[in-house]
């Protein structure tokens, strides 16, 4: 099996490459880069000029919810949605039914997306048993099993002594530790940001502190231990700061941003739209403008969605009672490409660099480069595709998108993953 | 005459012409209620349903006076003992009362945007009774009705709002209609009780009692939920009761035309003392008598002036 993709731009950060050229990819791999190649024979030729030839992008955060919850999304549904949005791995988060705390249930994801998945599926096992933050989960089996990481995400580890030890524990795997950074107590069960809009809509709010003081326990766990400490969904310019100096300090702290907290602000909650709703809430515009600026310096390695399926009924109630978080697989690629790159906020080889080759360092994963002899894991985006954003014809199970109805240019035309077109 | 507007849901989004059709309509309403015979035909044969989630004595009742005096069907409904305890969710409730045809649904709810929920979901119009820490509309109405009355006019006046402002809905209601009609506005407690973006709204905040009640108009003074203790917001209702009630020795340094109103219900000893509430200053009452006129017009202006 093998494949030409002819003439198209081909960005590769990795290799610095920003150039119209051929790639021929063998057997999932990719063979040669050059121009004026000829097809290998039998290859399926894919005209890409006038496209733009990436190495596939990865999402570490995504909630799959399968086993448990498969009214919500299932691992082929979930790899469906994100083969349209053009990502060709996903790492999936432990808070399924029953949690991934043990191998079992990390051995039926990975026999489940070898079979049903349509991209690389990577599990995240949990910190703690039943994400209770109380005793360890068996993570060194876990590890052996596949688990590229290891996080209680969706709740935040409130004990500190567990979450060091959590933190040595893993030390021997190269795992790193995802925080969900969320003091429970000073968030105090508040639906949105506290600020002007919480206040007048009288929704309890919690403070950017919440986040704060958990993202600065976590680095200097991640100090006294050495650990690798990854920050999710980092939202507060007092976050980004944290992590900008721990870094200058040499410490071993990554972070990443959700294209929500990159795009929209709690002034999208006046109306109570659920679908406005997740944790970390939406911030405001300081806090908008200061993870991009962290994310264009590096201060924040990656962006991940934080797909955070629902069914309808969870998110059609009271504002504060509707469950938290929204989906993005096959929206975040086509929201960055207009509202970054189009507008001249970010370029677009500093895009995919966030998207692939930081991701995939992050957790240690193959891919994120198109040097011969990587795997073809490859997204190919049009810059001149005008999209819309319409709930009924996502590929995931779920509605809950924060954009429905945006329009914009520029979207992911073809997924390939090990070789294969799995999608269109 | 009459409004454009569906809903009632909050103040915020209430012009000031609209406000003012509000007071006017409801002087002319208060006639009503010195007539020997109580009864106006104009909602005959509309149908109002009070939806209340929330355990309410004065404001069910208010409305449900309001609608009868204006002979509409008025059906009460509570969210205890019904289909919400036997896990209905709100929105599924509300589409089954509205396939029953309501005019009107008056709602009161805990959660902050139910009242929006339901507006936005229901194609009849839909009254705000109080949501959550977020509004309560004919609240707002009622008091500056009761201002109007006693002072003649509302711009350029000086409230203060004591209390707990963080939890209160009426505070914010009065915040916004009351800025709207010109008026200044100044918050005062305690600082767990006020929101840091309290200054945002467009309010002065004191913590000071004595200062912030000084050259005060009119002073709202807010009832303190006894739950406040266990959250942690003040040590004790004592403590409280000293540094924030309005007493008699503290009211001789006000204004002495001032007006003191309370949404009710009164913690006696707590945040008025009894002589207060008792006080020729008190207008309490006045404004309950006000809160049915005002309701009367509020349903007027959304279900009986459009069939006209």
């Amino acid at each position: 099996m093998s494949l030409l993709l002819k003439g198209g731009r081909v960005v590769d950060p990795a290799s610095g490459l920003d150039v119209v050229q051929d790639v021929v990819i063998i057997d999932g791999t990719i063979a040669r880069l050059g121009r004026g190649l000829k097809p290998p024979e039998g290859a399926q030729v894919v005209d890409t000029a006038g496209k733009v030839v990436c190495p596939g992008f990865i999402d570490i955060h995504v909630h799959l919810r399968e086993p448990g919850y498969e009214y919500k999304e299932t691992i082929a549904s979930g790899t469906r949605a994100a083969a349209a949005g053009g990502f060709t791995a996903v790492a999936c988060m432990a808070n399924t039914l029953p949690v991934n705390d043990n191998r079992a249930v990390t051995d039926f994801i990975l026999a489940k997306a070898r079979v049903e998945g349509a991209v690389r599926v990577y599990p995240i096992g949990a910190v703690t048993r039943g994400l209770k933050g109380q005793e360890l989960a068996e993570m060194a089996e876990q590890a052996e099993a596949g688990c590229v990481a290891f996080s209680d995400d969706g709740l935040c580890v409130m004990n500190a002594e567990i979450y060091r030890r959590a933190m040595e524990y893993a030390l021997p795997f190269g795992t790193p530790i995802i925080s969900h950074a969320e003091d429970e107590h000073l968030a105090h069960r508040g639906a949105m940001h506290e600020g002007l809009v919480s206040t007048e809509l009288g929704l309890a709010g919690q403070p950017w502190a919440a986040e704060d003081v958990m993202v600065a326990r976590d680095i200097l766990l991640a100090e006294l231990t050495g650990a690798h400490v990854h920050i999710a969904h980092i939202s507060t310019v007092g976050a980004v700061r944290l992590v900008r100096d721990a870094k200058a300090r040499g410490v071993r702290v990554t972070a990443e941003v959700t294209p929500h907290h990159l795009l929209l602000t709690d002034e999208a909650v006046r109306e109570y739209d659920p679908n406005m709703k997740m944790a970390p809430p939406l911030r405001t515009k300081r806090d908008v403008e200061a993870v991009l600026e962290g994310l264009l310096d590096g201060t924040v390695d990656c962006i991940a969605t934080d797909h955070a399926p629902h069914a309808l009924s969870e998110k059609e109630d009271e504002f504060g009672a509707c469950a938290n978080g929204v989906i993005g697989l096959e929206t975040a690629v086509p929201l960055l490409l207009d509202r970054l790159v189009r507008g001249g906020r970010m370029d677009l080889s500093t895009l995919v660099q966030r998207l692939s080759p930081a991701p995939a360092r992050l957790l240690n994963l193959p891919g994120g480069s198109l040097a011969a002899g990587a795997p073809a894991d490859i997204t190919v985006l049009d810059l001149e595709r005008p999209w819309t954003v319409e709930p009924a014809k996502l590929r995931s199970r779920a509605r809950n998108t924060p954009c429905a109805g945006a329009t914009g240019t520029g979207a992911p035309v073809m997924t390939i993953v090990g070789g294969k077109v799995v999608s269109p | 005459m009459g409004w454009k507007r569906k809903d009632l849901v909050s103040m915020q989004d209430t012009e000031p012409a609209e406000i003012t059709e509000v007071l006017d309509t409801a002087e002319s309403m208060k006639e009503i209620a010195t007539r020997e015979i109580k009864k106006v035909p104009t909602l005959r044969g509309k149908t109002i349903v009070n939806l209340f989630y929330e355990a309410s004595t004065r404001t069910r009742t208010s409305f449900e006076i309001a609608g009868k005096w204006l002979s509409a069907d008025v059906i009460n409904f509570s969210g205890s003992g019904s289909s919400a305890e036997k896990g209905e969710s709100f929105l599924d409730t509300a589409k089954n009362i509205e396939a029953m045809s309501p005019d009107v649904v008056v709602v009161r709810h805990k959660a902050p945007g139910g009242p929006a929920l339901l507006a936005k979901h229901l194609k009849c119009s839909v009254i705000n009774a109080g949501d959550g820490a977020h509004e309560h509309p004919t609240q707002a109405l009622l008091d500056l009705l009761t201002i109007r009355q006693k002072k003649g006019h509302l711009e350029g006046l000086n409230v203060t709002i004591v209390g707990d402002i963080t939890h209160s809905r009426v505070a914010r209601s009065d915040i916004h209609a009351m800025r709207k009609m010109g008026m200044t506005v100044t918050v005062a407690g305690p600082p767990t009780l006020i929101p840091p973006a309290c200054q945002d709204m467009g309010v002065k905040v004191s913590h000071r009692l004595e200062e912030a009640i000084a050259h005060a108009d009119v002073i709202v003074m807010l009832r303190l939920q006894h739950e406040r203790m266990t959250g942690g917001f003040i040590p004790s209702l004592r403590e409280y009761s000293r540094v924030w009630g309005l007493t008699l020795d503290r009211l001789t340094q006000c204004r002495p035309d001032v007006l003191i109103m309370h949404p009710g219900p009164v913690n006696r000893g707590v945040e008025l003392s009894p002589e207060v509430a008792d006080s020729q200053y008190s207008v309490i009452l006045d404004q309950v008598t006000n809160g049915v006129a005002v309701r009367m017009a509020v349903l007027y202006l959304l279900a009986g002036s459009k069939a006209a």
